[in-house]
């Protein structure tokens, strides 16, 4: 492990290992957030995630945001456990009618001011599973929604993308009031 | 003792249901395909529902022979298989649920999936409105002094899928876990009666994110088998290739995933960076990162170029290069391993009784694996060992994947060195009258089961069967003993689907 750990000291971090243009526009988009998160929030945004129903992709790709090439939590990002902690709601998938409550009340958990961003294309209107008996549509229609962030599933990238615009909105709305 | 071929004998075959035999056989013949199931002489595949029928697909584990029986029930009662063998409980009460139709003596009739909040009844069925209001779910009792109960869920602490969990514990130790699934039913079934095959294809691979390459191929293969569709060689191969290199990622990906449910951060930070470079390769050589909608009927939609070959080679360097100092670095850490070995014991008969697949089957005894069993194409022609344990802890399942990890690595290897040139591939023709496919694909997870029947190239019915149907029920059996703090290291060891089984 010591051998590991020591290795680990003197490579450099993988964020910035960025010869392809993916890799330098991911290091942009991470200073664009710090920035932003930094002026909204001090240092700090708290997320809660809830798969509303998702096939699980989304959330693999929400995972891949704590890795170590997209690092989230170096800007304040961070996923929290309890929605009392969050400032931001984070849902997957088209609404199940067997989750609907359980988003809901997540919702109604999360203490003022607080986001909602919708992840995925299913989360904006139901995507491929709309029509079905089981599904109540997109997150919209169960409660507010921020922000929507498209893809089946959205790369990391382009979440990380969202969250920036997320947060130049909620700065403009603080600034106008 | 009879053979599955007796039983096919007994009943009347169904033409056109390809590649596997299926006949409709008399109720006595279902009861007793049920009993040699109960006494483990076979193994239960599946068991699903039509408006009016009952399928069940059975394997004779050593001939790995493979056949479908059915049971027409106008009544809309069938005799349960679960009464006998009880891996087919949740299935039957999905039955019920979803069509209406009810398992003469199961013991739980409880329901599964339905939680009362559709708005109708047997969605599948002959529809009838929901119930003004569901009585309380029932968990099953446990009782003694000082037990108490921990409730978990749907929303779960972390990034994860929503199910309930009841534990009933006595101070630390589980003396019961029940799961309570169902909250991701999407309907899955109900989009497809109707659908064209390729949007039909699109919902397989949405049904669990993890295995949507997986997904996709079982689908693909079923309906190439209903349709007699011949799949060009370069696609066939292209389709391993997908197959691993999604196992790769997700074992990866999981290995590390585990290790922090241990509170071993270190791995888990390593291990995603290894799945990362995985996802990005894949990301070149098939323009998705978890290489969704790539494989459909008749073949691939997305050739292999040179660069993707390089790019995929590169990424598998990087591995070979570090993921040894990391399985060292598990191997070695005594307090990790304090926390994997023996807990979680899954005993070898269950994982037997339950036709477990994957990993969860492969570190309690039962060795298969459909690429070897069954050996579809091309990992006929492809080397490769299956590795098995019989401890059945948390430590063997990490070891399984470690071991697969590496035979994917060989696999992959294998794959890019001999792959065919030539187009990857055909364009799948129409046939009027119903056509009937099967296949089993061994996804990461373990081996995922498509049955289809398709009209006028519409999907008339398709079933999909996660293999986390015969997994859930054993993580209960599992933790059983453990102490309630180890549960999410255990299930992250198991790594159920929730969205798969949910459908």
């Amino acid at each position: 492990m010591r051998k590991l750990l020591l290795e680990s000291l003197f490579r450099r971090p993988f964020t910035e290992q960025a010869p392809s243009p993916h890799d330098i526009a991911v290091t942009e988009l991470a200073t664009a957030v710090g920035r932003a998160v930094r002026r909204r929030l001090g240092r700090s945004l708290s997320i809660r995630e809830v798969d509303a129903g998702s096939c699980n992709g989304c959330e693999l790709e929400i995972h891949a945001l704590n890795n170590a090439y997209y690092d989230v939590e170096r800007f304040g990002l961070r996923f929290v456990a309890s929605p009392r902690h969050a400032d931001v709601l984070m849902v997957t998938g088209p609404v199940t009618k067997n989750m609907r409550e359980a988003l809901e009340r997540t919702y109604h958990a999360i203490p003022n001011p607080k986001w909602v961003v919708a992840v995925g294309d299913c989360a904006r209107d139901g995507g491929c599973f709309a029509g079905s008996y089981a599904v109540v549509g997109g997150v919209s229609q169960v409660i507010p929604v921020d922000l929507h962030i498209p893809g089946c599933p959205p790369p990391p990238t382009m979440i990380l993308q969202g969250l920036l615009a997320l947060l130049d909105r909620a700065a403009k709305n603080a600034s106008s009031i | 003792m009879p053979s599955l071929i007796d039983v096919m004998l007994e009943g009347r075959q169904v033409q056109q249901h390809r590649p596997w035999p299926r006949a409709t056989v008399d109720a006595s013949v279902w009861t007793f395909a049920a009993s040699e199931l109960a006494q483990g002489r076979w193994s239960l595949l599946g068991l699903w529902g039509e408006p009016s029928t009952v399928h069940m697909a059975i394997m004779d584990g050593y001939a790995a022979d493979i056949v479908v029986v059915s049971l027409d029930c106008p009544d809309c009662v069938y005799p349960s298989v679960g009464k006998h063998h009880p891996p087919a409980l949740r299935l039957e009460r999905t039955i019920n649920d979803l069509f209406g139709l009810s398992a003469e003596g199961l013991p739980d009739t409880r329901p599964w999936l339905d939680h009362n909040r559709w708005g109708v009844r047997f969605p599948l069925g002959n529809r009838i409105n929901a119930l003004p209001k569901a009585p309380p779910y029932r968990f099953l009792p446990a009782e003694g002094g000082g037990l108490h109960q921990v409730a978990v869920g749907p929303v779960h602490a972390g990034t994860i899928e929503p199910g309930h969990f009841r534990f009933a514990a006595s101070g630390e130790t589980v003396v019961r876990l029940e799961e309570r699934l169902g909250y991701t039913h999407k309907g899955i079934e109900g989009l497809m009666i109707g659908a064209s095959v390729e949007s039909a294809a699109q919902l397989a691979g949405r049904v669990s994110g993890d295995s949507t390459v997986a997904y996709a191929f079982a689908f693909s293969r079923a309906a190439e088998a209903a349709l007699q569709l011949v799949v060009p060689d370069r696609g066939i191969w292209l389709r391993a290739l997908l197959a691993e290199l999604e196992r790769l990622a997700n074992h990866l990906g999981d290995v590390g995933a585990i290790c922090n449910d241990a509170s071993f951060a270190l791995m888990h930070a390593h291990c995603s960076v290894l799945r990362e470079s995985v996802l990005r390769a894949s990301n070149t050589a098939f323009g998705h990162r978890l290489m969704r909608d790539i494989i459909v009927p008749g073949g691939v939609t997305h050739d292999l170029s040179d660069e993707g070959k390089e790019i995929i080679q590169m990424a598998l360097d990087n591995v070979r290069l570090r993921f040894p100092a990391l399985v060292e670095l598990y191997d070695n850490t005594a307090s990790l391993q304090d926390r994997t070995v023996d807990t979680g014991v899954l005993n070898p008969a269950l994982a037997k009784q339950y036709a477990a697949g994957g990993y969860v089957g492969r570190a309690s005894g039962r060795s298969f694996d459909a690429r070897r069993t069954l050996a579809y194409p091309p990992y006929d022609d492809l080397r490769f060992e299956v590795p098995v344990l019989n401890e059945g802890d948390v430590n063997a399942r990490i070891w399984i994947r470690v071991r697969e990890v590496e035979q994917s690595l060989s696999l992959i290897d294998q794959i890019l060195d001999r792959i065919p040139e030539g187009p990857p591939r055909a364009r799948a023709g129409q046939l009027r009258e119903p056509r009937e496919g099967m296949a089993i694909v061994e996804g990461f997870r373990g081996d995922i089961l498509v049955w289809l029947r398709l009209r006028d190239g519409r999907v008339e019915r398709c079933h999909l069967r996660d293999p986390s149907w015969f997994q859930w029920p054993l993580l209960e059996a599992a933790i059983e003993g453990n102490i309630v703090a180890d549960f999410p290291l255990c299930n992250k060891s198991f790594n159920c689907s929730y969205s798969g089984h949910d459908l």
